[in-house]
């Protein structure tokens, strides 16, 4: 294999994609031994992603929270942050967005609006908490967001235990699903006849996708445009350099994790409020809105707008995963299996390069001189 | 009295599952690698354990494949860490997606499409086989308790005392320092690693072989990040890590014998505990890194530390 | 002078020579950091490797004890070929080796630190404790190096950790010891020290190799040098012959201005003021005691002290990193200790940091953004907000204009791509940038060579002539010698003593940083 295809495979997006289709390849095999039809359920799962429009919809809908708190880790990590507790921030976020909707009444115009600011705040607190415990006493940003993490889970099922919230659904003013009320009246006749228009009526359409792919927009051109951008990421490539050129490194921790976590929680917000069951539900583990969304940052490589694509990939996985246990009986769960390989050999684009460098050549001392 | 054996009886059975997570997140980190993948590890174990014990019958082969099953990721969480020099946190969250996934994809093969197996006809035998006179009884626990003990223990010993044990800590405070005295890093590295896997995935089938008799997709729910809170609060040693889990046992035992009593504690609030514990904790010891110096950080030949 | 490589003359494999080394060649990726290298030592003689900073000397030595394996070559240890796989095989052959950043653990004890790897056991892996406490009592006597066993790493002195590390080497029965830059973080009286050691060790039987790039330490030390440039070599000369000049013509390849070239100094006023500063170290123990220093525009001052005797507290607390438990620092008669690091800068004071990768640069940033690393907050570089990347880019292009940085187009270019002295030169072409009134550059030619030395002399110089008070704190006697034009001397958190460039000797000088001497002035 000459230089120049192995130039081309080193490249950073090439890596990502040698990491996919791998991790398509280790589903492959499972499937294989398991003994289902391997390649007729890859197949299937495309299907089930892209198979009609009502399809395609709801991977929009599905990948909208995963965007967001992709866009929360990917820029954490620019500023030397890793922010695992995107989940615990997404969660307090959710929280928030449920009690203002269920105890506030408004016109939509005011209604939706708080929500979002509820939810930002709440995210960008328990966010910011985290920054400030690395700030001022140094702890590791992974154990506490970790800890912080379960902690907010069990929050989250002790306020759906107490009465006054519960399981209620949220004002129906603070629906983001587009047009959602009107669905449900009779005046829809028109719709019924497209494909598109059945798709729009099934489906928890909302405007959070546009929103998603505005904030990631809005981090990109924060980080690389302006002063604030700037100071944020020489602390996160360099603190002590930070340090030294005058730059305040523990405003900078705890601000960038306040902007981290208030995306969270603005994803919550789209979530609660553009999806079913717009209302708080008990678990016994994470949703993992924040766990998949650091793993859309990983594959996006930390960039913001890569988020979107790896959003969109990932939520395809996602929802096409239960049409694959549906038409073929194999176990949603393999999605987990794809995309837990696939953030794995994105962990190793360190030691790629030089697996790649070693193709084709033989003995040592034989490196090709690129 | 018979409410304080009931106690400690239900504390030690906690603890069990923990205390061998525990141990296994001492020996890899003490090596210089970060493991968070020890939950993961502690599914597959669990899953494992339950599944070769249903079809098998036996629970020690079950806790054996167990064992085996975690030190298979804990061979991948090597690689990738040792070989690959991957970003260490990565890998355990990589792992942490593909061990459960693989737990339940696989129950579901094996099960009828159910998340969770069957029960297992032979659990793990107690200690005292035939059961202890009246309340002492509360106090027969799992031979797995034992064994949980017995392993801390001998990890105190092989660390403190043996010659392995100063190579291991060698290998993590200063790789470097090993490396040009002849000890091999990166074989010390996987071995201990390997181990950390297996003693999470025996941490695991201790849950679902003896406590419950199941695997279930809640039989581990955050163990293995309990464990690994709980070597942070023990300053990660062997003994440290181990009363820790004692701890945070007592603290899940308190969850179910206050949560239905007339102490309004709730159970959600019980079960924060640990992770609250912990935070205070690191708080607390502010300036005192006890971590091991060259913990998470990939060992390069010829590097300047 | 032409840059070409000596003709090696065969040297016939023989028992006499405890070390030879034919044609090795060692490559990193595509980087060739060894070509065809070849060493021969005599055994029972002091050896010096010579060579610039990453000409390959290390990575020689480093295949020598088996952490490297080379692409190609031979080794023969007295007389016999051996194949160093790993650093037990070399310790098995005998080679020991003193690293130049230690290898030590910090939170183990001396005797496990000498003892780790090839511990005395009981009942097949337990350590003997007491055995190895014993042991190690053993060789420290059969050699006369001070050390106590039971001290932790982190408590002991510099001098004492090389002492253990020479410690370790002897205790696997070393007869070939490698040391490699070995008087980095030595006091002038703890090198005489190591001179000695050598030469007993010599009377022994056993072979020393010295990695050094420090001229006069060769002549003092070794019987025959080799130098190598470039991963090449490029010849072996008995010492006693050899001028310093012409080792330093050898190691770069051209002839090379040792002394440094300045015009007197002009002083003007008083511009850099410390009075009675105190600073507490991390232990808590005061590192620089009520120490006073002035610096007038237009001159340089250098500080000429060994590492650890405050220099660092002291920096650290001009700029406002740590707290100044007492006394002031003003510029210009502004106070500004205890304020932040960006008030010292507001006040026109910069500083050259020590370390360049940690503190200096960001290595991932491009060297455009380096470049404004200070300046990106003023509205001038980001009006409203905003960073003017066309500004920025000129200021850049100015800047490799002004200090001949290579490559020119490194504008777009991480930083990290760029050799050490090009980085050390945006640093300090961004610092003079800030039009400063104050100065401080620390270690300021640490791991260049000797023509980016001469360029990083050259814009120090020039900043004195336009009257900026300058403050070199350097560990390079030499150069602190040469460069300034008042040399205070640092001791223990103290200035003990202060001359006129010329007033003293190195020898003097040299006793002050020691803390002896003060009554032989």
């Amino acid at each position: 294999m000459n230089s120049k295809w192995k130039t081309l495979l080193k490249k950073p997006i090439m890596l990502t994609v040698i990491a996919i289709l791998l991790g398509f390849v280790v589903a492959i095999i499972i499937m294989g031994l398991a003994g289902y039809p391997a390649f007729s359920s890859i197949g299937t799962l495309i299907y089930g992603m892209l198979g009609s429009p009502k399809k395609i919809l709801n991977v929009f809908i599905k990948s909208t929270p995963i965007i967001f708190t992709g866009v929360g880790v990917a820029f954490a990590i620019k500023t030397g942050l890793f922010n695992i507790g995107a989940e615990g921030q997404f969660i307090v976020g959710s929280i928030a967005a449920t009690v203002v909707g269920v105890l506030v009444k408004l016109p939509a115009p005011i209604e939706i609006p708080l929500i979002i600011l509820a939810s930002m705040a709440a995210g960008a607190l328990y966010g910011g908490l985290v920054g400030l415990l690395k700030a001022k006493f140094g702890i590791n940003e992974v154990i506490t967001g970790i800890m912080l993490n379960w902690i907010a889970l069990y929050f989250s099922n002790w306020i759906v235990g107490k009465t006054a919230i519960s399981t209620n659904k949220i004002s129906q003013t603070g629906y983001t699903t587009i047009l959602d009320n009107w669905k449900r009246t009779d005046g829809m006749g028109g719709l019924e006849n497209s494909a598109l228009g059945r798709a729009f009526l099934k489906t928890d359409v909302n405007i959070g996708f546009i929103f998603a792919v505005l904030a990631a927009v809005f981090i990109s051109w924060l980080l690389f445009k302006t002063r604030k951008g700037f100071e944020l990421r020489a602390v996160g490539s360099n603190k002590d350099a930070a340090r030294f050129t005058g730059i305040d490194v523990n405003k900078n921790i705890i601000q960038a994790m306040l902007i981290s976590g208030a995306l969270c929680g603005l994803g919550a917000a789209f979530y609660i409020t553009g999806q079913w069951p717009h209302s708080l539900s008990s678990l016994s583990n994470f949703e993992g809105y924040g766990l998949n969304g650091l793993s859309v940052a990983f594959i996006a490589m930390s960039s913001p707008i890569g988020c979107v694509f790896a959003g969109l990939l990932f939520g395809g996985l996602l929802y096409g995963g239960s049409t694959l246990q549906l038409m073929m009986g194999v176990p949603t769960e393999i999605i987990n299996i794809i995309i837990g390989v696939i953030v794995f050999f994105c962990a190793l684009t360190y030691i790629l390069p030089k697996l790649i460098d070693k193709i084709g050549t033989r003995k040592k001392g034989e490196a090709d001189h690129v | 009295m018979s409410s304080i054996l009931l106690f400690l009886g239900i504390m030690l059975m906690y603890s069990t599952p923990l205390a061998l997570a525990a141990e296994g997140s001492v020996i890899s980190e003490r090596s210089g690698v970060v493991n968070i993948g020890i939950e993961g590890m502690m599914t597959i174990g669990a899953f494992v354990g339950a599944a070769v014990g249903y079809f098998s019958g036996s629970a020690w082969l079950g806790f054996l494949c167990a064992g085996l099953a975690g030190g298979l990721f804990g061979l991948l969480h090597a690689v990738a860490s040792v070989s690959g020099k991957a970003d260490q946190t990565v890998s355990g969250i990589a792992i942490n997606l593909i061990a459960p996934g693989l737990a339940l994809f696989l129950s579901r093969r094996l099960f009828a499409g159910a998340t969770q197996t069957m029960p297992v006809t032979n659990k793990i035998p107690k200690l005292f086989g035939a059961g202890l006179p009246g309340v002492w009884n509360n106090l027969n626990v799992d031979v797995t308790t034992v064994i949980a003990l017995v392993i801390a223990i001998v990890m105190w010993f092989i660390f403190y005392k043996t010659t392995w044990g100063l190579h291991i800590r060698a290998v993590g405070e200063h790789p470097g320092a090993a490396d040009t005295l002849g000890i091999n890093v990166y074989k010390t590295r996987y071995i201990c690693v390997i181990l950390s896997g297996v003693l999470a995935g025996l941490g695991g089938a201790s849950v679902t072989l003896a406590i419950v008799t199941q695997f279930s997709p809640t039989a581990i729910a955050g163990q293995g990040f309990i464990a690994i809170a709980a070597v942070i609060f023990g300053k990660w040693t062997p003994h440290g890590g181990y009363l820790a889990c004692l701890l945070f046992g007592a603290a899940q035992a308190l969850t179910i014998l206050l949560g239905g009593g007339n102490f309004a504690v709730p159970a959600e609030i019980l079960s924060m505990l640990p992770y609250v514990i912990t935070i205070i904790i690191l708080i607390l010891f502010v300036g005192r890194s006890a971590a091991p110096k060259a913990s998470g950080i990939p060992y390069e030949k010829g590097a300047r530390v | 002078m032409a840059d070409n490589t000596e003709k090696y003359t065969e040297v016939p494999v023989s028992a006499e020579y405890a070390v030879q080394m034919r044609g090795i060649t060692k490559i990193f990726g595509s980087f060739y950091a060894l070509t065809d290298m070849n060493l021969d030592v005599r055994k029972g003689t002091i050896h010096s490797l010579l060579g610039e900073n990453g000409a390959g000397k290390s990575t020689l030595m480093n295949v020598l004890y088996g952490l490297y394996t080379p692409e190609a070559g031979k080794i023969y240890l007295n007389g016999k070929e051996v194949e160093v796989k790993n650093p037990n095989v070399a310790i098995e052959n005998g080679i020991g080796m003193v690293h130049q950043h230690f290898m030590l653990v910090e939170n183990f004890t001396v005797t496990q630190n000498i003892i780790l790897g090839n511990e005395p056991r009981k009942g097949g892996i337990v350590t003997d404790t007491r055995k190895a406490r014993e042991n190690v009592l053993k060789i420290v006597e059969k050699y006369g190096l001070e050390v106590d066993p039971d001290a932790l790493i982190s408590d002991i002195s510099v001098g004492m950790q090389q002492r253990v590390e020479i410690l370790k080497a002897l205790y696997r029965g070393a007869e070939i010891l490698i040391l490699d830059e070995p008087t980095a973080v030595l006091t002038p009286q703890e090198i005489e020290e190591l001179l000695s050691i050598m030469k007993s060790l010599i009377a022994d039987g056993k072979t020393v190799i010295i990695i050094t790039h420090k001229l006069k330490e060769i002549q003092e030390s070794s019987d025959v040098c080799t130098i190598i440039r470039r991963g090449k070599y490029i010849g072996t000369v008995p010492v006693a012959g050899c001028s310093e000049d012409s080792l330093a013509t050898m190691m770069v390849g051209h002839a090379v201005k040792l002394v440094v070239d300045k015009t007197p100094a002009k002083p003007g006023d008083v511009v850099f003021d410390i009075q009675n500063l105190t600073v507490k170290n991390e232990q808590g123990i005061d590192a620089v005691r009520n120490l006073s220093l002035q610096v007038r525009g237009g001159e340089i001052v250098g500080i000429a002290g060994i590492d650890g005797n405050g220099q660092k507290e002291l920096m650290e607390a001009v700029n406002n990193l740590v707290k100044a438990e007492n006394g002031t620092i003003r510029v210009l008669g502004e106070e500004i200790q205890n304020t932040s690091p960006r008030n010292g800068m507001d006040n026109g004071l910069v500083t050259i940091p020590e370390d360049r990768h940690k503190n200096g640069l960001v290595l991932s940033f491009t060297c455009d953004e380096n470049a404004i690393l200070e300046k990106y907050r003023t509205d001038e570089f980001s009006p409203g907000g905003r960073i003017d990347r066309k500004k920025t880019r000129d200021f850049m292009k100015k800047m490799v204009k002004d200090y001949d940085i290579r490559p020119e187009d490194c504008g777009s270019k991480k930083a990290g791509s760029l050799s050490g002295g090009n980085q050390q030169k945006i640093i300090i072409a961004r610092e003079i940038a800030n039009d400063p009134k104050v100065l401080i550059a620390v270690q300021p030619t640490r791991g260049l060579d000797v023509g980016a030395i001469e360029n990083v002399h050259k814009m120090l110089i020039a900043e004195r002539d336009k009257g900026v008070a300058v403050l070199l704190i350097s560990y390079e006697l030499d150069e602190v010698m040469n460069l300034s034009d008042r040399i205070a001397v640092i001791y223990d958190g103290q200035i003990n003593c202060i001359f006129e460039q010329g007033e003293a000797t190195q020898n003097q000088i040299g006793l002050l940083m020691g803390g002896g001497g003060e009554n032989e002035q």
